[in-house]
């Protein structure tokens, strides 16, 4: 049994989560495999995000377990609370950098919250981050205001990353980016997945990002995951909203060699 | 699970051979630290450094930083660096590593504090036309939106007036009543106890009648509305300027001023006259009230007193003044709301340079006004 959740990073089992009278998430299950870049595609409003951030426990849950690196987050307060958060990096939708610290010092932020380092390891290991990004350093002395939006969802990257967390939740990483913006940012979370051995969740409209960057797959409809798999396994699927999903108009214009 | 990293160095001849082992990742950030500046000294003095890494169970960015460091101390002091044994699957790690901080960022000269200051000193100095030229611009958008809805009355915004109106005007009302009410009071309590030793209790009608009706009501009215209703109109402006709103109605063919701004200041010029009115017969009753049950004057002799002291020139002084002080607050708070960049921190500051700067500006306009009333013999 150790050895079998070993293998998963998060675990949801049974999830019921809602708002008043309407249940968003119903009796959701799901795996995520430990090394593994898994994308959630769902309809907007379909509770993408309210996964998300109930599994990184910004949402209560009604019912049913959350296990994060073999961890149960029930009840996670205070200290253990904290420990969780050391082992997870998010990048939120809209970067939600703190807006009254240059992009380095945002960097810096949970290194100088968790750790005790001196301010010169500190800068190092943010410029390295910044770098590993594919921005300048020169770019660190920039308040968020003056960032570009690639350049904010790099800087939200590499503050995610700054203690090296063994998950990394992502909200939509290429929305709002250009084609030639949003495969570089494809290709930079891939080159990270790599290095780093990072596991990465990834909620995404992009069906460019699911096709080069996902191994996984998971659809999310009606509250429960629908389907799960590889991409060719996801087109392959029955399910009407997976086929509407994956066969609409758009899609197709996206992947003509699906066909 | 939770072993401490260690750091073995060992000098055989002229290589100085360092096994690391345990965990090198960021959870132990601070003793890889020490265990790195502890081995600095001897980097140094060694021709060869030999970084063995067989041991080294986990490996993060910190980690691989502190080796990529320690070899590049070692090729800076012109020695040679060799590091073997890291198993493969943080290679990409490391060879990502070793590509970073290279390029150190162009250090800013520092700069003498003195000078800085100095700098500071002369550059707010100069803004300040800047302010004057903001606040010119902004009175002469609104005179000519105001011409504008003057020769196409129907081009004004009711609904928005009648909103703000009740929002400025008829929300304010109890706060307001209640600080002047207690303004007031605390007049003729200070009035009578000071006029008692020699016995010119009955003159603090005439202090509290004058002193409300030509300066306090209104002035302190003025600085709760430039608090309470100044504030709001600058982060409302802000948030839509944030928001590109008001980009979204200039391209509308929408006059921003015409159609945010011109029903805020309206509403305030109509309210400030009413909230300083209702503000000083509060204050009147106020004082009535600590005449009565501090000082033993009983209403009627209060009221008889009253009509002696004061004219209705005093009070033509005192409520002259609000529809000045409300253009003043409203155009203040509407530019500084214009002035709002992108960032929330900068909502903030505007919203506070606006607050300040209206309450400093509705002073000095009540100072000028006391020395043009005083010349006119009012």
């Amino acid at each position: 049994m150790n050895g079998f959740s070993a293998q998963f990073a998060i675990r949801v089992r049974d999830l019921v989560v809602g708002f008043g009278r309407q249940t968003v998430l119903d009796h959701l299950s799901l795996d995520v495999r430990k090394g593994e870049i898994l994308g959630l595609v769902g309809a907007s409003g379909g509770g993408k995000s309210v996964l998300m951030r109930t599994i990184i426990g910004l949402i209560p849950k009604r019912s049913g377990h959350i296990e994060v690196m073999g961890v149960d987050i029930e009840g996670a307060h205070g200290r253990d609370a904290h420990r969780a958060a050391v082992k997870w990096g998010i990048l939120f939708q809209q970067g939600a950098l703190f807006s009254s610290l240059t992009a380095l010092q945002n960097i810096q932020f949970p290194l100088r919250e968790n750790l005790v380092l001196s301010e010169t390891l500190m800068t190092e290991i943010a410029t390295a981050k910044l770098e590993m990004v594919g921005l300048i350093p020169a770019d660190g002395d920039k308040f968020p205001s003056q960032l570009s939006g690639g350049m904010t969802k790099r800087v939200a990257l590499a503050r995610a990353l700054a203690l090296d967390p063994a998950i990394v939740f992502l909200d939509e990483p290429t929305s709002g980016l250009d084609p030639i913006a949003a495969g570089e940012f494809d290709d930079l979370i891939k080159t990270l997945h790599e290095t780093l051995g990072l596991t990465v969740f990834m909620v995404t409209h992009d069906l460019a990002s699911l096709n080069t960057v996902c191994d996984r797959v998971a659809a999310l409809a009606d509250g429960k995951i629908v389907a799960i798999g590889s991409m060719a396994e996801l087109l392959g699927s029955e399910h009407p909203w997976v086929k509407a999903y994956f066969h609409g108009k758009r899609s197709l214009m996206m992947q003509p060699e699906a066909n | 699970m939770s072993a401490a990293p260690l750091l073995c160095a060992t000098t055989q001849g002229e290589t100085l051979e360092l096994s690391p082992s345990g965990p090198w990742t960021v959870a132990h950030g601070h003793a890889l630290e020490g265990l790195f500046d502890a081995v600095l000294p001897r980097l140094a003095e060694t021709k060869n450094l030999k970084i063995d890494m067989t041991d080294v169970r986990e490996l993060d960015t910190l980690g691989a930083w502190l080796f990529e460091k320690m070899s590049r101390r070692a090729l800076d002091s012109g020695h040679s660096a060799t590091v073997v044994g890291a198993a493969t699957r943080y290679a990409g790690l490391i060879d990502d590593v070793r590509q970073v901080n290279r390029r150190m960022p162009v250090s800013i000269p520092a700069q003498n504090p003195l000078l800085a200051r100095l700098e500071v000193v002369g550059r707010s100095t100069f803004s300040a036309t800047e302010d004057v030229s903001v606040f010119l611009q902004m009175l002469g958008a609104l005179a000519s939106a105001m011409f504008g809805t003057l020769l196409r009355p129907r081009s004004l915004r009711v609904k928005s007036l009648v909103y703000h109106l009740y929002q400025v005007g008829w929300r304010a009302i109890p706060i307001i009543a209640l600080v002047t009410f207690l303004i007031g009071a605390i007049i003729a309590q200070q009035g009578i106890f000071h006029f008692r030793k020699f016995g010119a209790e009955s003159y603090v009608v005439d202090l509290v009648g004058i002193l409300v009706l030509r300066e306090i009501g209104v002035l302190i009215v003025a600085i709760m509305v430039a608090g309470r209703s100044g504030s709001a109109y600058t982060a409302e402006l802000g948030s839509m300027k944030m928001r590109e709103e008001i980009d979204a109605l200039t391209t509308m063919g929408l006059d921003p001023v015409e159609v945010l701004i011109l029903p805020r200041i309206i509403a305030l010029v109509c309210a400030l006259p009413v909230l300083a009115f209702i503000g000083s017969m509060a204050a009147l009753y106020g004082g009535g009230l600590v005449a009565w049950f501090y000082g033993g004057m009983s209403p009627a002799t209060f009221i008889a007193r009253l009509h002696e002291a004061v004219s209705v020139t005093h009070f033509e002084v005192g409520i002259i003044k609000a529809p000045f002080m409300a253009l003043m607050i409203g155009i203040v708070a509407s530019s500084e709301g214009l002035r709002v960049k992108g960032s929330a921190e900068s909502l903030g500051k505007q919203t506070t340079i606006s607050v300040v700067k209206s309450i400093f500006l509705v002073i000095v306009l009540d100072g000028i006004f006391a020395v043009f009333f005083a010349s006119i013999g009012m």
